[in-house]
């Protein structure tokens, strides 16, 4: 079933807010094969001058995955998952996420096109702490594929 | 670091217990990336790796060539082929390369990125990072 253009704009609740956790970090860096001490060491971080251990730059995945479950799950939109494969991702930092903080998600419909015969769903979500300090935004590009 | 130099190559493995490893640090339990037989019904060629395993897999590359692991401003991917990963013991292997562009108008430094899996490029054209430093 096509996606309706008119859900452009749509946007979502903000998420509850995520606590940013030291070995989460390093769980995460371990699964990537990151292995710069500023992802796992507090004195090595605070040393390049960064308050706590830094995430690595696709950390707030973690976290806009989550807030782009309420575009997934929206059933109003009605997408078909087993049919969506990722299309493009974009960051942009106006600063590191950093063990300690508190984020929270707000996702929304920013861009939604078709194009032979399929669809392309632009998310946007906006990652700020609870005192709304703006860390990082994350565009998810997802490839909604026709069925053959 | 001077306008159109070729970064060195960077190469990575990725064999399928990465990829579960990826799926619990991450979050992302889709099935494509660890059940054979979901990826079969979806009309994929096997598991695949996640497209974001592949964008962290370039960002260490950008770190290695920057020297900083948290001096990127921008950074975007765009994945034109899914990167297969076998279930043997070898896996799939990712080679990352970067090429510097002209400094942006803020004085930053803008690096194309490429990444190809068996000859075949799985992260496009478009895809690069901005850097803070220089």
């Amino acid at each position: 079933m096509p996606l309706n253009p008119s859900f452009t704009g749509r946007s979502y609740p903000p998420t509850e807010p995520y606590e940013v956790g030291r070995e989460k970090i390093r769980e995460f860096a371990d699964a990537i094969g990151a292995g710069h001490p500023a992802y796992r060491d507090q004195s090595a971080a605070r040393a390049s001058g960064h308050p706590d251990i830094v995430a690595p730059p696709t950390f707030p995945i973690v976290l806009s995955m989550r807030a782009n479950r309420l575009v997934l799950d929206d059933p109003e939109l009605g997408i078909d998952e087993g049919r969506v494969v990722h299309g493009e991702q974009k960051f942009r930092y106006f600063r590191p996420v950093y063990a300690g903080d508190t984020l929270v998600c707000r996702a929304g419909i920013e861009e939604l096109t078709a194009r032979g015969g399929h669809e392309f769903l632009l998310i946007r979500t906006d990652v700020a702490t609870t005192q709304d300090e703006p860390v990082v935004t994350v565009w998810s590009r997802l490839v909604v594929r026709g069925e053959k | 670091m001077d306008k159109d130099t070729e970064l060195p190559e960077r190469s990575f493995r990725i064999t399928r217990a990465d990829l579960v490893r990826y799926a619990g640090a991450s979050g992302d339990f889709n099935p494509i990336h660890w059940h054979d037989r979901t990826a079969a019904e979806n009309d994929l060629p096997g598991v695949i790796a996640h497209g974001m395993f592949t964008m962290a897999l370039a960002a260490q590359a950008l770190v290695d060539w920057t020297g900083d692991p948290a001096g990127l401003v921008e950074y975007e991917v765009r994945f034109s082929k899914p990167v297969a990963v076998p279930d043997d013991e070898i896996g799939a292997e990712v080679v990352v390369s970067g090429v510097i562009q002209s400094p942006t108008a803020e004085g930053r430094t803008r690096i194309e990125i490429s990444a190809t899996c068996a000859g075949q490029r799985v992260l496009g054209r478009g895809s690069g990072a901005v850097t803070r430093n220089g």
